[in-house]
């Protein structure tokens, strides 16, 4: 058993703790999100919403709670679609050229760029549950602390799937794509239907058909389920919408999140073993 | 293995039409700095990346380390050190952590990374620079550094492609010093230059590759001394009518014209021949302008091998050369 992805991931983390301004800004954008958007959609929708008539025998959880699951899984997204960038940067500097030229075998480059991308997602998770509970989330209500535990091992386990998933993608463009610029755009164009068609930040019961069907198979969709269903519970109703997540929900979102993130790695190794020195 | 480190067999390589190595056939022995000296495009670098197993190989054999550079790649990568032709250095980590992480990705264990680091610190000069950035280094002391990593692993061979393009000469001779310490480590060299005077004063031996072909393989002196004992440029009234009369002496091994001058390669001692090769001249009617005596070169060497200068193209190939060292500044 070789461990040379270790490498990768050390010197990875080595200069996400030494850039200060990459640091402090994937820090504090999370709270960022919920601090501004967060309080000030979650007073206005709960103000529009105040009127609706709530499921009888439900428990009811305020919008800020239902959107902080969501801005888990959107923080989580962009700083991992992102991720990559450095990839094409070690390119373009030719830095990539001693990895490539050493025994290291392809995957475990890619290996320790994603398990780096896991670590810095796991600190924004903290951070958004951390800071939301101070500014009234109501995550994990009612838990016992074995409870929290598992709801927290629950989250964390998706969000590492999710993470991989998005890190191999990027990582595949960031290979790929010779340029910053068409890096850039690609990233934006992939994030924008991934965003909207999603129910990260609002449910999507209304929508229309064919945006309803297209979110199923949106890994955003499935990994904001899956963190609703660990911090909030099963069976809770969010401005009238009555949501229930089942054993098979919950299966779902972890089968169709490892799905996405294999199908990204074969991807990515693809575009790998296809780099040239 | 019969001592020696790199085996070549008619080797090949084309890229789409173009021939890039033509069946190339050298060995490199144990212990020795062997260069390629060649102008840009001659094809050098598309061998170190044969051997580097960066290239696959198309057509021929090849081994480094007795280990087949096609079946054993990775046994290959094992065995070598390289040192690119671009500065190819972490400029956001220290002198240390470029090794550390070098050491890491072949695997060495924590204990000998720490003393190889050190040691690779003293030869090369930059114990003082341990825990500098490499981005605040200058441009021979991050040579230096890739010098250092490309032995972290005590490679059987170190590979070099054009190891000092684009430096000054004090750089350059400074970086020739460090080399020879390697060698005298006991770390056979591989190096490829367009630089004359770095395979004269380096190398054990050079192969002079123009086109993707060996012209010629030997040591330096050996090389010069094939071509005559002493070189004599001529300017005269008439330099085809001289060049006939000198042709018809003994002493005389061969005379090329060039626009202005004619040289003239001498087999015999030349402050003999000289006064008697004048006076046949001007015997002729003929005025003599100038005459300029010297030791052959390895620029005569190359020049009549390859029937054409390095030089030319040489600025252009300065500028680029530092173009490259700049992009990754």
């Amino acid at each position: 058993m070789n461990f040379e992805f270790r490498a990768i991931y050390w010197r990875d983390m080595l200069k996400f703790f030494r850039f200060k301004s990459v640091l402090f800004s994937s820090l504090i954008q999370p709270v960022m999100w919920l601090a501004f958007f967060g309080l000030a959609m979650s007073d206005s929708f709960d103000k529009l919403t105040s009127l609706v008539p709530t499921v009888s025998g439900v428990p009811v959880v305020d919008y800020l709670s239902y959107m902080g699951a969501g801005i888990i899984a959107m923080d989580v997204l962009f700083s991992s679609l992102f991720g990559g960038t450095t990839l094409m940067f070690d390119k373009k500097f030719s830095l990539l050229r001693e990895t490539l030229a050493s025994p290291v075998p392809r995957f475990h480059i890619i290996l320790g760029i994603g398990l780096s991308g896991v670590t810095k997602a796991f600190i924004q998770t903290f951070i958004i549950i951390g800071f939301g509970k101070l500014i009234g989330m109501d995550f994990f209500k009612g838990y016992t602390l074995a409870e929290t535990l598992f709801a927290l091992v629950g989250i964390m386990l998706l969000v590492a799937i999710f993470t991989l998933g998005f890190l191999f993608l990027s990582g595949s463009i960031a290979i790929t794509i010779e340029n910053p610029e068409g890096m850039q755009s690609i990233l934006t164009l992939l994030s924008m239907p991934l965003f909207f068609i999603s129910n990260a930040l609002y449910p999507i019961d209304s929508f229309p058909a064919i945006l309803k069907f297209l979110s199923m198979f949106n890994p955003l969709t499935l990994l904001a389920d899956g963190i609703r269903y660990f911090a909030l519970g099963p069976d809770f109703s969010v401005m009238g919408n009555h949501y229930v997540y089942t054993t098979a929900d919950i299966s779902i979102s972890f089968l169709g999140l490892i799905f996405f993130a294999l199908s990204m790695l074969s991807a990515a190794m693809w575009r790998f073993n296809k780099v040239d020195v | 293995m019969s001592g020696n480190v790199i085996e070549v067999n008619n080797l090949e390589h084309s890229y789409g039409s173009v021939k890039a190595v033509d069946n190339i056939s050298f060995s490199v022995k144990q212990g020795e700095i062997f260069s390629f000296l060649g102008p840009n495009g001659a094809g050098k670098s598309t061998v170190i990346n044969i051997l580097t197993t960066l290239k696959k190989i198309q057509k021929g054999e090849a081994r480094v380390n007795g280990y087949d550079v096609a079946k054993e790649s990775k046994s290959v990568r094992r065995s070598i050190g390289i040192v690119f032709q671009m500065l190819c250095l972490d400029h956001e980590m220290t002198v240390s952590e470029n090794l550390e992480y070098h050491g890491k990705i072949y695997s060495m264990p924590k204990k000998e990374r720490k003393q190889r680091i050190d040691e690779l610190l003293k030869l090369t000069d930059l114990e003082s620079k341990k825990n500098t950035l490499a981005k605040d280094l200058s441009g021979g002391m991050k040579r230096r550094l890739e010098l250092a990593r490309g032995l972290m692993t005590k490679p059987a061979v170190l590979f070099l492609d054009e190891p000092t393009v684009g430096f000054d000469i004090q750089t350059r001779m400074r970086m020739w010093e460090y080399l020879r310490e390697i060698k005298r480590e006991g770390t056979t060299i591989f190096l490829t230059t367009h630089y004359m005077e770095e395979a004269d004063q380096l190398s054990d031996r050079i192969s002079i590759i123009d086109h993707g072909k060996i012209i010629v393989t030997g040591n330096a002196d050996e090389l010069k001394n094939k071509l005559g004992k002493d070189l004599i440029y001529l300017e005269t009234s008439d330099n085809k009518t001289a060049a006939e009369i000198l042709r018809s002496l003994r002493s005389v091994k061969t005379v090329t014209e060039d626009t202005k001058s004619l040289r003239v390669l001498i087999a015999e001692d030349v402050t003999h021949v000289l006064p008697q090769l004048m006076e046949k001249i001007r015997g002729e009617g003929i005025e003599i302008t100038t005459v300029n005596i010297k030791k052959p070169s390895m620029d005569d060497v190359f020049v009549q091998y390859t029937g054409h200068g390095l030089r030319e193209g040489d600025e252009k190939e300065k500028q680029q050369g530092m173009e490259m060292v700049g992009v990754s500044q």
